[in-house]
């Protein structure tokens, strides 16, 4: 369990967290989504104790991350920016953070075999790719096999089979009861794996909702569709609420129908349909729209930014 | 690598127990332990301390060696001031560098590259990270340099043959267990100058300042000044403890010393309150 109230960060006359109060719960896996710049790893830092709060407080378990007697047992985190020396083994950073907690060797080589580093353990770090990095990181939240779990943007760098592996770890650990809190940029990313979620634009909460509602309250539900006789299918779904588009020459963007609708006026029409995808990308636009106003450096905008990331 | 994958079950991060009921919390000691593991983990820590132990022994007897086979041609007035025991501890200069630019290492390395946010998350305390670490530190260079000292005397004197000394000579012992106290607390203000700073070159930089560069700045002041500011100048300060005879115009060698350590402490304190004070 993860309490945030009212945190607040100010860097000078910047504010990077603005007055944030929520809950994490165990149980489930909650994203923490927001733009680039929003705010969510200074979040992170303030609840793992790194950055100080300017003003509010936030507890893990109960109490504030630095008055645990055994913080990598509590919470274990994974950090945005690398936190590993370059120059040593991942198998040495391991073993060095264990000895802090007295956690034994045997639950490091668990953790390293886990994440599937086993072949290259005793390589520098520095050598790793950024998908490797990440499973040091995750390896090393896993460590003290702690309730809470708090990861900053856990897949960054990694293959889609790397994706899939941390988001059944995430889900796997949620299922054993821990406190899941892991953030992301990509909305698409949390609709799979998160089942709550909060989302922060400009350091201010905008959201507190699970997933499901979310996805209710998205206006816009496309559906791509591929069809040999993607002509004939368009004719037969056109309709006064409907919109088709086409991508190119087979494929058709519907928008007004459900998958199962469309699926069904093609056996009733005879037309074969090879593919049949409601998109993700019309709940990445509710998110889009949902922070728009809340994005701290658009693209035509050529204010200086100030601080670090996110 | 992805071909390793396990694929994550349930219970794959091993069933967990109530936390610190299994013992599994944090001491001072562990994070000695810990330190200790990082140091000697880097290759920099040995290549550095090798360097230094290197730069004792080594200069030591070449300088030794030399001393001896041109003794002929030195003038009476330098056999006059001839030092033994300084010739073969003529290292030590150059290991205070050494000893130096690791200290600065072993905590901005960290910044560098991130490692802090682990050792901080880990020991949220902090204040025990750089106690352990100076722990840690001072205890490896104390004992290498300790060691370095008696073999860089012993085998000077050999080198030095008719010319040489004992350890029974007066003060003579303390001077060559000073070098190890001498370059312990190069070693201590290092780490402390490492956290105030938290950058590798600010950290060298302002190392090199105060030990190497400071004593010859302070000679350019006005002759009446000089006797008010050179004495208390680090490395000033804390050359007498491996000297048999302090140089003339500097403090006594434990007064001296003193000065040095608090040079040092100076250094510690402040970065511990940058420690504990910034964001990480």
């Amino acid at each position: 369990m993860i309490e945030v109230r009212g945190l607040t960060k100010r860097y000078g006359d910047k504010t990077a967290v603005d007055g944030l109060t929520f809950t994490v719960r165990p149980g489930i896996v909650t994203g923490f989504l927001g733009p680039n710049g929003a705010g969510k790893s200074t979040t992170m830092r303030m609840v793992l104790g790194l950055d100080r709060p300017t003003a509010g407080t936030a507890t893990v378990g109960g109490r504030p991350y630095v008055e645990h007697a055994a913080p990598l047992r509590e919470v274990g985190a994974l950090l945005e920016a690398r936190a590993v020396h370059t120059s040593r083994s991942a198998y040495n950073h391991l073993r060095a953070l264990a000895a802090t907690h007295g956690i034994p060797k045997r639950r490091v080589d668990e953790v390293i075999h886990l994440v599937g580093l086993g072949d290259v353990a005793r390589k520098r770090a520095g050598g790793f790719s950024l998908g490797m990095g990440q499973r040091l990181g995750i390896a090393q939240a896993l460590l003290g096999d702690p309730p809470t779990v708090v990861l900053d943007e856990p897949v960054n760098g990694l293959d889609p089979e790397g994706i899939r592996w941390v988001r059944d770890l995430l889900k796997g650990l949620a299922a054993e009861g821990r406190t899941v809190f892991v953030s992301s940029h990509l909305m698409s990313e949390m609709a799979l794996t998160a089942e709550h979620v909060i989302v922060v634009g400009r350091g201010r909460l905008i959201a507190d909702t699970s997933v499901d509602e979310l996805i209710r309250g998205a206006s816009v539900n496309t559906v791509l569709v591929r069809s040999p006789e993607a002509q004939r299918l368009r004719t037969a779904l056109a309709g006064p609420d409907v919109t088709v588009s086409s991508v190119e020459g087979e494929a058709l963007e519907v928008t007004g129908l459900s998958a199962a609708q469309i699926g069904d006026t093609a056996r009733d029409l005879g037309v074969a349909v090879h593919e049949l995808t409601p998109q993700l990308a019309s709940l990445e636009e509710a998110f889009m729209t949902m922070t728009r106003d809340d994005v701290e450096y658009h693209a035509h905008l050529t204010t200086t930014p100030a601080g670090g990331t996110a | 690598m992805s071909n390793t994958l396990t694929a994550p079950t349930a219970g794959a991060a091993a069933p967990r127990s109530a936390a610190p009921v299994d013992g599994q919390r944090v001491t001072f000691l562990r994070t000695t332990k810990a330190e200790w593991i990082k140091l000697v983990s880097l290759r920099s820590s040995w290549i550095t301390f090798a360097a230094a132990v290197v730069a004792i022994i080594g200069l030591g007897a070449l300088v030794s060696y030399v001393t001896n086979t041109h003794w002929a041609h030195m003038n009476p007035q330098e056999q006059a001031h001839f030092d033994p025991v300084s010739r073969s501890l003529g290292g030590v200069e150059l290991a205070q560098l050494a000893i130096g630019v690791l200290g600065v290492l072993v905590v901005t390395g960290e910044y560098a590259t991130g490692m802090i946010r682990s050792s901080l998350m880990a020991v949220p305390r902090r204040l025990p990270v750089l106690g352990a670490k100076l722990l840690v530190f001072s205890a490896c260079t104390f004992v290498l340099s300790l060691v370095s000292a008696f073999v860089a005397f012993l085998l000077g004197q050999q080198l030095l043959g008719t010319h040489g000394t004992t350890l029974s000579a007066p003060h003579v012992l303390r001077a060559v267990i000073g070098v190890a106290l001498y370059l312990t607390v190069v070693g201590a203000l290092a780490v402390g100058l490492g956290f105030v700073l938290r950058s590798t070159a600010g950290g060298i930089a302002t190392f090199v300042g105060l030990l190497l560069v400071l004593p010859g700045v302070g000679r350019l002041l006005p002759d009446t000044w000089q006797p008010h500011v050179l004495p208390y100048l680090p490395s000033n300060a804390g050359a007498g403890v491996f000297a048999v005879q302090p140089d003339t115009g500097m403090l006594s060698t434990w007064t001296g010393y003193a000065v040095f350590c608090a040079w040092a402490l100076a250094a510690l304190v402040l970065g511990a309150v940058v420690l504990k004070r910034r964001d990480a």
